[in-house]
Formats: C-alpha cells, sequence, structure tokens
C-alpha cells in the first residue's frame, strides 16, 4: 500500500516545489536536490481500520516538506492566535470559531491532495482557507467583514470560500456540509477527473441525522467522497463520550469503511488521506477519524474551561502540540537549527501582523452590497425600501 | 385571590388537567412583589417553578405491565408524569445561562444534555410529550431549528404511527388531530433564543417566526420582557398544545424588570395594549416592542399619539385586540424583524384589511427586516430600526 501511496505523488500547499517522482531523484544526491531526498518516518500512533486493511506507519516525506509543514501550521496558529485578539477588540463581530490545535489536519491534507479535489467544512473554516492558498488578508479582511475578504466581506468568519481552489467553504449549521459535499462528489465522479471530495465535520456534527443519510447516498452511487471527522473530542460543550454512544466514530459508518488517524500528527494525515483518495477512487465513500483537539473554546463566548480541565488543555500542548512534533522531528533529523526556526516563527508573526494592519485599513463593503447577490441580476427582482411603497430600487 | 391560590395548588396536583387553561389562567399585571432580575434569570426562574410544579412523583418507579395497565387511571390523575428539560449544553446552563442551576437542582435525569441532533431533540421531545410528560425541549438558536422543522409540523395533528422522521411541523402540529385526539403532544415546549444582537451575523440573528405561523395545532409566542416571559412560558410549558417559545436574545441581559418571584401564568392568545392612542395602531413583538416604544415616544413629540399592541402569541393570534384598535385609530402599522415578504406582518395586514375596510384611513404599513439574508455587515440597514418606524408612522398618519 504505502508503494502506490507514494506512486500518487500529492501536491502540496506549501510555495516550494516538489519534483513529481521523489524515488528517482534519490539516486542523485546533488545539494540542490538535498533537501528534496526522501525520508521515511513511522508514525507514532498506527493506523486503526474498520472493514479495511490500514495503511503503512512508514510516511514518505522530504525536508523540504517538513519544513513547510511547520512553517505553514505556525502561520495558521499565529492567525488564530490574532483572530482571537481582534474579538476582543470587537473588531470581528458575530461568531469566531478558532481551528488552533488543529492545525495538522489542514496542513497534512492539503499535502495529500490537489487543488482540484474538493474541500468544504464547517465554521470552523479559517485555516482550511489558508491551506488552500487563500492569503492572510482575505482572511482578516473577511473576519472584520470588508471589501477585500474572500467572500468581499460579506460572509464573516464561518463563511470561507475559495472556488478557483475547489474550497466550498465554511457552512454555519452542524452537518449542514455533509450532504453538499456528497452532492460535489457526484458531480466529480461524473466527470471523471479522478477528484475526490472531503467533506469535514466535527465529533459533535457525527450525531446529526444527515450524516447517516448522506453517508447511505454516497455508498449507494459508490461516490468518491471522503468525510473526515475532525474530532477534537467537544461537541460545543459536551465530551463526546456524553454526546455520542460510541465515539469511535471511523467505525459509525457500519457498512463504509473507516480509518482512525492521529490529527495531531501532520505525516499521519498526510498519509491516511493519500490512502484516501486512492481507496474513495476506486471503491467509493471511507470515513477518516482525525483524532485531535482544540485549544480555544467552541467560539468565542466559550471560555473552553467550564467542561474540561486546564490540566487536560496543557497536557496536550505538551504531548501532542502538532507545531511541536514536526519542530522535535525537524531537530531530531537536523534539518534546521533551533534558531532558525525560531526566525520562522518571527517571520511568520510578522507576515500576520502585517496582514491585520492591511487589513484594518481596508474599506467595509459598499452599501449596495446588501442587496447584490440575493438574486440574479435582471431575472426580475427588486428591491424595496423599509416603507415597500415610496422607496425602491433595482439590484445592483 | 384566594380562589387562585387554591387552584394552583390544585393544579400543582393535578397537572394534567390543569393544562387545559390556557385562556382562563390568572393574569398578573402589576408586579409589586417582585426583584428587577434580568431576562435570562426570568427564563431561568420559570423553568425552576416548572420543574418544580410538575414533580416526579413516586408512581413513576413502577414500571412495565402495572404501569401500562394503569395508564388511563394515571393519566387522570396526572401524578405519574413529570417535566423535563433538555437540550444541546443545557446541563450546565446553556450558552445564555438560562437553565443555570436546573441540574444541579433537579438531577441529571430531568436536565440532560442531547447531542448536536436538532431534529432528534424535537421528535424526541414530542414522543416524551405523547407520554404525558411536560417536554421542554431547548434550540440553541432559532437558525438552527430548520433540521427540525418536519417534527414540529407533526405535534399538531397524526394517527399514531411509528414513523419519527419528521418533526415539528409535520410531527408536533399534526399529532393530535391526524389520531383522532387520541394521541396528542401537548406538553412540549420548545424554547429557542431568536432576533438580532447586533453582531450575530448569518446564523445568529435570524427571526424564523412566521415558518411556524403558517402551521394549524402549533402555538407561537413571543414575550417582549423579563415580567411577561416568565408568566407566558409557564403558560406555553402548561398548555394542552404544543409550543414554540421564542425568547428575544438581544434582551437577554439587557431587559431588566420587577418580576414576581412566585408561580404565575399569562394568557395566550391574548395581546396586550401597552399604549393607548388615537392616531395609529402598532403591532410588534419580542424585542421590537422596545423599538416601536421609542418610536412611539418620538412621534408623541411631534403631536401623533400611537396605540401599541404587543401581540405576545403570533398563532392563535388575538385578531379581535388589534381590530379592536384599528377601528379606533383607522392606522396601521406592522413592524417585525424577519424579512418583510411573508413575514407574519403580512397575515395580520391581509386579515385587518379584510375586517376593517371600511374603517381603514391609509394603506396598513409594514416596517419589517428587508428582504435579503440577515447581513453580517450593514445590519442597521436591515433591521426596523426607529427612524424607519417614525418615518412610516409619519407617512401613514399624513397619508
Amino acid at each position: 500500500m504505502a508503494v502506490l501511496a507514494r506512486s500518487s505523488s500529492p501536491s502540496s500547499l506549501s510555495k516550494l516545489l516538489r519534483p513529481h517522482s521523489v524515488s528517482s531523484l534519490r539516486s542523485f544526491s546533488s545539494s540542490a536536490a538535498d533537501d528534496q531526498r526522501v525520508l521515511t518516518i513511522e508514525t507514532s500512533v498506527p493506523f486503526t481500520g474498520h472493514r479495511i486493511e490500514p495503511p503503512s506507519r512508514a510516511v514518505d516525506t522530504t525536508p523540504a516538506e517538513i519544513l513547510s509543514f511547520f512553517r505553514d501550521m505556525a502561520v495558521m496558529r499565529r492567525m488564530e492566535i490574532a483572530a482571537d485578539s481582534l474579538y476582543k477588540a470587537k473588531l470581528i463581530r458575530g461568531f469566531c470559531h478558532l481551528y488552533d490545535g488543529q492545525e495538522a489536519v489542514a496542513v497534512g491534507m492539503e499535502a495529500a491532495i490537489t487543488k482540484r479535489d474538493g474541500i468544504i467544512t464547517s465554521y470552523r473554516d479559517h485555516c482550511t482557507f489558508l491551506g488552500r492558498g487563500g492569503t492572510l488578508l482575505q482572511a482578516f479582511a473577511e473576519l472584520m467583514g470588508r471589501r477585500d475578504g474572500c467572500a468581499k466581506g460579506k460572509g464573516g468568519s464561518m463563511h470561507f470560500y475559495r472556488k478557483e481552489a475547489s474550497y466550498y467553504g465554511g457552512h454555519g449549521i452542524v452537518g449542514a456540509q455533509i450532504p453538499l459535499g456528497c452532492g460535489v462528489a457526484f458531480a466529480q465522479k461524473y466527470s471523471k477527473d479522478g477528484s475526490v471530495t472531503f467533506a469535514l465535520y466535527g465529533d459533535g456534527a457525527a450525531n446529526q441525522g444527515q450524516l447517516f443519510e448522506a453517508l447511505n447516498m454516497a455508498a449507494l452511487l459508490d461516490l468518491p467522497a471522503i468525510l473526515v471527522c475532525e474530532n477534537n473530542h467537544y461537541g460545543m460543550g459536551t465530551a463526546e463520550w456524553r454526546a455520542a454512544k460510541s465515539p469511535a466514530y471511523y467505525k459509525r459508518g457500519d457498512y463504509v469503511p473507516g480509518l482512525k488517524v492521529d490529527g495531531m500528527d501532520v505525516l499521519a494525515v498526510k498519509q491516511a488521506c493519500i490512502f484516501a483518495k486512492e481507496y474513495a477512487l476506486a471503491n467509493g465513500p471511507i470515513i477518516l477519524e482525525m483524532d485531535t483537539y482544540r485549544y480555544h473554546g467552541h467560539s468565542m463566548s466559550d471560555p473552553g474551561s467550564t467542561y474540561r480541565t486546564r490540566d487536560e488543555i496543557s497536557g496536550v500542548r505538551q504531548e501532542r502540540d502538532p507545531i511541536e512534533r514536526v519542530r522535535k522531528l525537524i531537530l531530531s533529523h537536523e534539518l534546521a537549527s533551533a534558531s532558525e526556526l525560531k526566525d520562522i516563527e518571527k517571520e511568520v508573526r510578522k507576515e500576520v501582523d502585517d496582514a491585520v494592519a492591511q487589513a484594518k485599513e481596508c474599506p467595509v463593503p459598499d452599501p449596495s452590497e446588501l442587496f447584490s447577490n440575493v438574486y440574479v441580476k435582471g431575472f426580475g427582482a427588486e428591491t424595496f425600501g423599509p416603507d415597500r411603497k415610496e422607496v425602491r430600487s433595482v439590484l445592483p | 385571590m384566594a380562589t387562585a391560590m387554591a387552584l394552583r395548588s390544585f393544579g400543582r396536583r393535578t397537572s394534567i388537567a390543569a393544562r387545559g387553561f390556557s385562556g382562563s389562567c390568572e393574569t398578573e399585571k402589576a408586579a409589586k412583589d417582585g426583584k428587577p432580575i434580568n431576562l435570562f434569570s426570568a427564563i431561568n426562574q420559570a423553568l425552576h417553578i416548572a420543574l418544580d410544579t410538575d414533580p416526579r412523583s413516586v408512581l413513576d418507579h413502577l414500571v412495565g405491565y402495572f404501569l401500562f395497565r394503569c395508564r388511563l387511571i394515571i393519566n387522570r390523575v396526572g401524578s405519574l408524569f413529570c417535566a423535563y428539560v433538555f437540550g444541546e449544553d443545557v446541563r450546565f446552563g446553556g450558552v445564555f445561562r438560562c437553565t443555570t442551576g436546573l441540574a444541579d437542582r433537579f438531577g441529571r435525569s430531568r436536565v440532560f444534555n442531547t447531542p448536536l441532533c436538532e431534529q432528534g431533540i424535537v421528535g424526541f421531545a414530542i414522543g416524551l410529550a405523547a407520554m404525558g410528560n411536560r417536554a421542554i425541549a431547548e434550540i440553541q438558536f432559532a437558525d438552527y431549528i430548520y433540521p427540525a422543522f418536519d417534527q414540529a409540523f407533526t405535534a399538531a395533528p397524526m394517527a399514531y404511527s411509528t414513523k419519527t422522521e419528521d418533526s415539528i411541523v409535520n410531527e408536533a402540529a399534526k399529532f393530535r388531530y391526524r389520531s383522532g385526539n387520541e394521541f396528542n403532544c401537548g406538553g412540549l415546549t420548545i424554547r429557542t433564543p431568536y432576533g438580532a444582537v447586533g453582531h450575530g451575523g448569518h446564523y445568529h440573528s435570524q427571526s424564523p417566526e412566521s415558518f411556524f405561523c403558517h402551521v394549524p395545532g402549533l402555538k407561537v409566542v413571543i414575550p417582549r420582557s423579563p415580567q411577561q416571559a416568565k408568566g407566558l412560558l409557564l403558560s406555553c410549558i402548561r398548555d394542552p398544545n404544543p409550543s414554540i417559545f421564542f425568547e428575544p436574545k438581544w434582551l437577554y441581559r439587557l431587559a431588566v424588570e420587577e418580576v414576581p418571584e412566585h408561580d404565575y401564568m399569562l394568557p395566550l392568545s391574548e395581546a396586550e395594549v401597552i399604549r393607548q392612542g388615537s392616531d395609529i395602531t402598532l403591532v410588534g413583538w419580542g424585542a421590537q416592542l422596545s423599538v416601536l416604544e421609542q418610536a412611539c415616544v418620538e412621534a408623541a413629540k411631534e403631536g401623533i399619539s400611537c396605540e401599541l399592541i404587543d401581540l405576545r402569541t403570533l398563532i392563535p393570534w388575538d385578531k379581535e385586540t388589534v381590530e379592536a384598535s384599528v377601528r379606533k385609530t383607522g392606522k396601521l402599522l406592522i413592524s417585525h424583524e424577519a424579512p418583510v415578504t411573508g413575514g407574519f406582518g403580512a397575515e395580520i395586514s391581509a386579515s385587518i384589511a379584510e375586517s376593517c375596510f371600511l374603517r381603514l384611513e391609509a394603506p396598513v404599513a409594514r416596517i419589517c427586516g428587508l428582504d435579503t439574508p440577515f447581513p453580517l455587515v450593514y445590519e442597521q440597514f436591515y433591521m426596523p430600526t426607529k427612524n424607519k418606524i417614525l418615518d412610516a408612522i409619519k407617512a401613514t398618519v399624513n397619508y
């Protein structure tokens, strides 16, 4: 299985280029190719399969890829921390759900797939957007409801989209995106372009009926749909075991195979996503359960400490943090020095601060945007003033 | 008053029988014995009272065959059944602290968390209520109620079947009718926060009340203040019909009012004239009442006397009170946060145009949300604000 996985040579989200056939380069140990040499790293936790033989724990990667993982995750972490303070400064309105702690899922998934593969997710969508190639400025501008946001400032925190990278966006209602993802997968199957859709949902949404409706349809039609349960162990303020009779979410598809993955290990996520994509294209849907953790509360109004202990959070930070894991990996393989990594983090911090400053300068959308995109222009729609009689305007 | 007290204590003992009173329950308008509390505390008080007055009795430890045989008798005595509160995170107090302390006092068997599954919550509540219990289900935000929409429609009229797929609209609303009164889920109350908060964005601000007003068999109730909320919620809980209680979340902390500490109920389907006037009738509900009131005050400065009516129950609504007022003033303005097209204001407008056609001196005005999705930016443009209402008052009065 590992051999097969390697041949699929996924593209990485990083700006660093990676050759298509990694193994062929291994013999030419030129200095330029040094950071492209293949490293095989074993995941610390084995995959657990449900009705399926799990993939190998040995994951192929390159120094360049590992360094890009570090950087990408550091950007995401920093962005979420900045969003936290912007929310507290009341510059972000609406609701805001932060992803810090779960970065390995977004980054590992991107490393395994192409931008033609679809991703659809819930309202915890900022980092997935960055993973799909969105910029920090677009993200912050959208968070603050500004014109340069990825949805023109009309969506806000829960509604990030990026069509050119097949990012079907953030959805506000728990579990609602899963059937949508299956619809996207059907269109992909029809077009026979070898792409799949990753429909992400949380452990809370795993108890929604529509998941099972969508799963049944996907299995009936053999859709290339990969249902990714980002299990951060708390559905809002309720622990998974209080909300789910069986918290083994990878098994809950019953007739649909599943795979349990250490979602704090970016390499494990990558391996699982390569495996799942291949499986889904050949056989139909599969469930991936990513065992992960969110450091922040469910949303900004949740301090995140009433239903779990602070010790639990700091324990995860110390032992399972996805960024620290990659940092250790880099240091133990001597891919970069500790001070070089610090420099990367400083750089990231500046990048984020600059994007925040730029987004703050950004103007709010034009008032006419309130009425645009409700209907398609020119199809007879008309809008009214408050009294519905005197003031009328044609849709912009 | 003594009779009322006696009735109330009798009601405690015969809780099922006491459900038939919504039209005739006592009204306590003067709240002189109350403490100033905010809206979420008032709701919390009401829930405490509801659980307290509808307790689990010794009888319900009896199970199986005996219970089955005794159901008829027990139904009449009403002592087997019990009130429950459940929903997402309610055991810890809920996101708006409305259920704080309930689990500690009444136990985790009566106050419990559910998974994030709105259709499941409401369907479950219908089943629980169909067994004669008072099921008080919470949907965390009214914006999340749509997965449970189907179930709500069922609660009114349905032949008993094992189907559980539909919820509010197909199950709750039709249970009694389609079973020829053999079954009902009258003990069902769905509590859910609705409306704008100033920065809620698309999915934490909507006002979906009019969808539910299209369903005969449901009651839709929206309070305007803490005192109203407590009395109306207790009425909803004890009403023999399934009801949806929309709580104005903007007012949870903002609205503070003296609320009597004791058990009281306010009548459903009875609008309240909260301000007498002669030039124009203003009708609204929930959080919009405070906006309308401000507009009344402003209008009064310009010599326009507004009569302000809080509809309180949307279905079945108190047509008589509105009609009587319009017959007096000859003009009507309706205001709600939900988009104007297809909002409940349209129903009021049509009914009044029909029954008071010859008395109307100006077209009925509707100052409501715009026909756009609830926006993240420009919420103030969307909202039926005081100035918009004031403009419309003047336009209507000077028509």
